[in-house]
């Protein structure tokens, strides 16, 4: 039997655009699966499309590709989860991680309405994670958010599913693909950290302003979501020591790699501190991914070490884990 | 402390136990014991190798009981380094007093900077230095990294350290 699931997607730039792609690429599979997305509303920063019988995506991605803007109703993002009758909120704004931006707000309107919410969108999670846990499970809707920490990579649906019963007592990993990125190629070419990242800029690997990621805030909002939703805590980004890579020198990478190490920049969860800070990596342990790989070690009791890597972001690969979020809240 | 022995026993029953018992008797954690029962020294008597754990205070009361019993003891080592550990560090290493940063580790007794090597590419520029350090124990070495960590903090350095399971720590 077929379930319809009305859904919005608020936030259509790289995402919110693979989301659209993924669901025309996999509609044959979903429906296989009995699971029908019908997407009812497509928001951007300025404009809408709503369209209750199921807007065409292939049109709103054109028309965003164009034009740049979506569609041409004038209705927030907001209006939509507050006025048009759907069961899932798909939210992809851009991430705000001092004060949680439209995001939080999309997020708290969406339970107070009775609708879930899949996202890919870091700072409400990570400076409001106990709240929205609690709005959403006193609404009795759902909240899933696999896409905020390591992109395509499963890290927060593993520890919490896949390896349910074990306990964890660990994680360690590379939670941004940016720094991975600049350290290894000022490794391969025993060039500064300014130079590379430029490179990175020049490539879309880094943002204009990098701060965001070479600082380590980035990698600390991903260890927040984890350390609170595999860990139990209730952290926040003030309980995070942070060190970045903008001090690593070409040299330090030669001295580590003479001793058979590379640098990395590692985020570590335990039961006595959440640290991002660059670490030496021997050469053949399985954290030691290059590129803008992402990797996570996740140290169990019963299991041992389980290590997984992948890509850290990307618009398809992102949308791998909404779908996957998506899929999971519905299929039984 | 981690304490390496070679004591000299007689060729006569009881000789061993008579050993053993004053390193129980001060708390010592025995590691391993080697009883060269074959061999014999030119003076006749039987070598043993005994490796133990000790709190240092507790040493010399070891070794005059040892003494009390006419135990020969013919070699005390008390650094047996096992855990070797390497960091990076950058900043203004040189100017911010490298031999005060080296003397901190070498000071606690239980660690040691065994290697150094310093990269300094232009006047006024960090350099980077890579640090080996060796200790007596996995805590010993994770608590060296921890006191160069604060040392540095001070100077202005960064510390690169191992990864975690790397210190073993998992």
């Amino acid at each position: 039997m077929m379930k319809t699931i009305r859904l919005s997607i608020i936030g259509f730039g790289a995402v919110g655009q693979g989301v659209a792609r993924v669901l025309l690429d996999k509609k044959d599979l979903l429906e296989d699966m009995g699971l029908d997305f019908r997407v009812v509303a497509v928001a951007d920063s300025r404009t809408a499309v709503v369209d209750m019988d199921g807007v065409d995506l292939n049109v709103a991605l054109s028309r965003k590709r164009d034009e740049g803007l979506v569609g041409s109703d004038r209705i927030r993002g907001i209006e939509i989860i507050e006025d048009i009758d759907h069961e899932l909120v798909v939210e992809t704004t851009p991430t705000n991680i001092v004060t949680g931006g439209a995001g939080l707000e999309n997020m708290l309107v969406a339970f107070k309405n009775g609708k879930d919410v899949v996202t890919s969108n870091k700072g409400p999670l990570a400076i409001r994670y106990s709240e929205l846990i609690k709005t959403s499970e006193k609404s009795g809707t759902r909240l899933r958010f696999e896409a905020t920490v390591g992109g395509a990579m499963p890290v927060l649906n593993l520890a919490r599913e896949v390896l349910a019963g074990n306990s964890i007592t660990n994680v360690e990993g590379i939670f941004n693909g940016t720094c991975n990125y600049i350290l290894t190629r000022m490794m391969e070419e025993h060039a500064p950290y300014e130079q590379m990242l430029a490179e990175a800029q020049e490539l879309g690997y880094a943002e204009t302003d990098p701060t965001y990621d070479v600082e380590g805030i980035d990698t600390a909002c991903k260890l927040v979501i984890l350390a609170n939703s595999i860990f139990g805590m209730n952290a926040t980004y003030e309980d995070v020591t942070v060190a970045g890579i903008t001090r690593i020198t070409p040299e330090a990478l030669l001295l580590a790699q003479n001793d058979g190490y590379v640098v990395k920049l590692i985020g570590e969860i335990n039961d006595s501190r959440i640290n991002v800070a660059p670490k030496l990596v021997p050469m053949f342990h399985p954290l030691a991914v290059g590129g803008s790989l992402n990797v996570a070690s996740i140290q169990t009791d019963l299991a041992g070490p389980i290590t997984v890597t992948g890509r850290g972001a990307g618009s398809i690969e992102t949308a791998s884990a909404i779908l996957s979020d998506m899929i999971s809240i519905y299929r039984d | 402390m981690r304490v390496s022995m070679d004591i000299e026993l007689k060729d006569i029953p009881g000789q061993l136990i008579l050993a053993l018992r004053p390193v129980s008797e001060y708390k010592g954690n025995l590691i391993s014991v080697v009883h060269h029962h074959e061999k014999r020294t030119p003076r006749g008597t039987i070598p043993v190798q005994l490796v133990f754990e000790i709190k240092p205070e507790n040493l010399n009361n070891i070794i005059s009981s040892l003494e009390d019993s006419g135990i020969g003891i013919a070699r005390v080592d008390e650094k047996i380094y096992f855990e070797h550990g390497a960091v990076i560090l950058i900043g203004h290493i040189v100017h911010t007093d490298i031999q005060d940063t080296i003397d901190t580790i070498d000071n606690t007794g239980y660690a040691e900077v065994v290697d150094l090597n310093l990269s300094m590419p232009k006047v006024k520029m960090p350099s980077s230095a890579s640090l080996k350090i060796d200790a007596v124990s996995k805590e010993d070495l994770t608590s060296a990294i921890q006191i160069l960590k604060e040392i540095a903090k001070k100077k202005d350095l960064l510390v690169i350290e191992p990864i975690q399971s790397q210190l073993g720590a998992t």
